[in-house]
């Protein structure tokens, strides 16, 4: 169970605005990555962002690139989850894969707004809001065992360990 | 009731008689291609504490994103793959140059009929013009089949794009494309396999469909076919890397959605800043001052392409103002576009042609764009800050729309457009 301060954004977040074409090929290391995160959507992000902060936002989140920074920038910035009516698929596999929890409201996040807090029982899929519950379905158990490994570098490791 | 191209090629590649939309399969790609990213790639890759790449003959690694090098630390990641390939013995290597991933994967014969195909960029759903099951992954799902060879996939649920009728010049699949992603919106085929389908896509030139695939990422789609045919075939002959077996949907396959055009009905079609999908006809957007017209890209920089923009660039000049890209998607083509004197077609308009490669399409370098420029462009994607400034916008139109309007220094119709060559 995690509750966090919301940060609210709209529909088609892309990756270009999440993490910009010219960084993509700089090499930079995570913390570098979040000082740009969100930076041509809301530059008071990066700054203003605190550990365990969530993100709200509506359908198609992080669709464009399948530059992984995207999910990286925002995890490096200590947000610890994202909520979206819809993700695009390679930010949702890249988040899982950064070990970033996603969480999708296929019924809608307008009732959320900025610096509202909410509440994620990952558990049992349920989203707490003011008080009210909205459920959202569990990850397939083999896209939750990379996110409960902390992402698929360790995931890897693990089961090449194994073998 | 009978399957789908997606269900029937994950089922395949999984050993599995059937599977079922939304089921999980873990399978080994036919082949993994990557890019400059390769880089980055290569240092997760070394996380893992393996030493060696597992199946090197599965990797194709193409430099085409930031080529050639135009800053000291690209000179340096382009270094560091260059090492990486040659220590671990990945054959299939272009460096700069030879021609953009998407480009060059059907080129040297790796996009086949029924192959599976991931690459670490998101449109690798192109090789699906081809025939192929191609979807977009991350970077440490690259690095993690360097190590395993092995990735998870869901099986997607279908949308069928049935277009029947012609196109008939100017009218591209470019135009056609955008008007569905216009119409579906950005997320209307989120996660789905889209199968495009119907006589129009049957009359199409490879390259045609190729720019159907391409852009069935900006619809959201986890991977676009096309059903491969004799002008697949033959395109193939000389080139296929191995034996292949196409796969083709059920004719009683399922189908989420059908959607169906009539490619007559067809008009000029261009996206406004900032987003794919906020598309309209030529006619509303005509007038609008331009400051750079680009030419190329993974999604509209092949032969026929080129001819297009260069029917409207004939003895003609670019305006005033205007500074106009010319980027061929491979050596291949440039070789082509020689032959067929249109690098001498462009080089008097006024155009600069560029060595082939992504170029501005990202951002990254040649021609970005200042605050306040207008670009047009025959590339895939217009999202604010893309191409340089994030105070400037790009429009997406056909080669013929960008021609045309480069010619005018406004966004012009090519319908209406005076072609070159003194006509």
């Amino acid at each position: 169970m995690i509750e966090g301060k919301v940060w609210k954004y709209g529909d088609d977040v892309n990756t270009d605005v999440i993490f910009a074409g010219k960084y993509t090929y700089k090499p930079m290391t995570p913390a570098e990555m979040a000082e740009h995160a969100l930076e041509d959507l809301d530059p008071t992000f990066a700054k203003g962002v605190k550990p365990g902060d969530i993100i709200v936002a509506g359908t198609n989140f992080g669709c464009g690139s399948s530059r992984e920074q995207a999910a990286t920038c925002i995890k490096a910035a200590g947000v610890a989850a994202v909520i979206a009516v819809s993700f695009s698929r390679l930010f949702f596999r890249n988040a899982i894969n950064e070990g970033l929890p996603v969480v999708e409201l296929a019924g809608g996040t307008s009732m959320i707004a900025k610096d509202d807090k909410v509440q994620i029982d990952f558990e049992k899929g349920v989203v707490t809001h003011k008080g009210k519950e909205y459920r959202f379905p569990a990850l397939p158990k083999e896209v939750l065992a990379i996110l409960n490994d902390g992402g698929l570098i360790p995931h890897v490791k693990r089961a090449l360990a194994k073998t | 009731m009978g399957l789908t191209f997606a269900q029937k090629v994950l089922a395949k590649k999984a050993g599995l008689s059937s599977v079922a939309v939304g089921q999980i399969v873990d399978i080994e790609p036919d082949y993994c291609m990557s890019h400059d990213n390769t880089a980055a790639i290569a240092k997760t890759f070394a996380k893992f504490g393996v030493e060696k790449v597992k199946n090197p003959e599965r990797f194709v690694i193409v430099l085409d994103h930031t080529v050639p090098a135009s800053t000291e630390e690209y000179a340096k990641g382009h270094k560091e793959i260059r090492e990486f390939v040659e220590k671990q013995g990945i054959k299939a290597f272009y460096d700069a140059g030879v021609g953009i991933c998407h480009q060059v994967l059907p080129e040297m014969g790796y996009a086949l009929p029924g192959s599976l195909i991931v690459g670490s960029d998101s449109h690798t759903t192109a090789y699906g013009a081809l025939g192929a099951f191609s979807a977009g992954v991350g970077r440490s799902e690259m690095a993690a089949l360097y190590a395993t060879s092995k990735i998870w996939l869901k099986t997607p649920a279908s949308f069928k794009v049935q277009v029947e009728g012609k196109l008939t010049e100017p009218i591209t699949s470019k135009d056609l494309v955008l008007k569905i992603i216009g119409d579906i919106g950005a997320d209307g085929a989120l996660y789905k396999s889209v199968e495009f389908a119907g006589e129009a896509v049957e009359a199409m030139s490879l390259s045609a469909r190729l720019v159907l695939s391409n852009m069935a990422a900006e619809m959201g789609a986890k991977n676009g076919y096309c059903a491969p045919d004799k002008k697949t075939f033959a395109f193939l002959e000389g080139r296929a890397v191995a034996e292949y077996t196409p796969v083709y949907p059920d004719p009683d396959a399922e189908y989420e959605r059908i959607l169906t055009y009539d490619a007559l009905q067809l008009g000029p079609q261009v996206a406004k800043p900032h987003t794919v999908d906020n598309v309209c006809p030529v006619e509303d957007v005509e007038g609008t001052k331009i400051h750079q017209a680009l030419i190329g890209t993974c999604t509209n920089g092949r032969l026929e392409d080129l001819r297009l923009a260069a029917r409207h660039l004939e003895g003609k000049k670019v305006a005033k103002g205007v500074r106009m890209l010319v980027l061929p998607a491979s050596q291949e083509i440039l070789i082509e576009a020689l032959r067929a004197g249109l690098v001498e077609i462009f080089a008097r308009a006024g155009a600069l042609v560029l060595s082939p490669g992504c170029g501005p399409c990202l951002g990254a370098h040649q021609g970005v764009l200042a605050a306040g420029e207008v670009c047009i462009s025959t590339a895939n994607r217009n999202f604010q800050g893309r191409m340089g400034s994030n105070e400037a916008a790009t429009y997406l139109a056909s080669p013929a729309t960008v021609a045309a309007s480069a010619v005018a220094g406004v966004i012009t119709d090519p319908r209406k457009a005076r072609r070159g060559g003194g006509a």
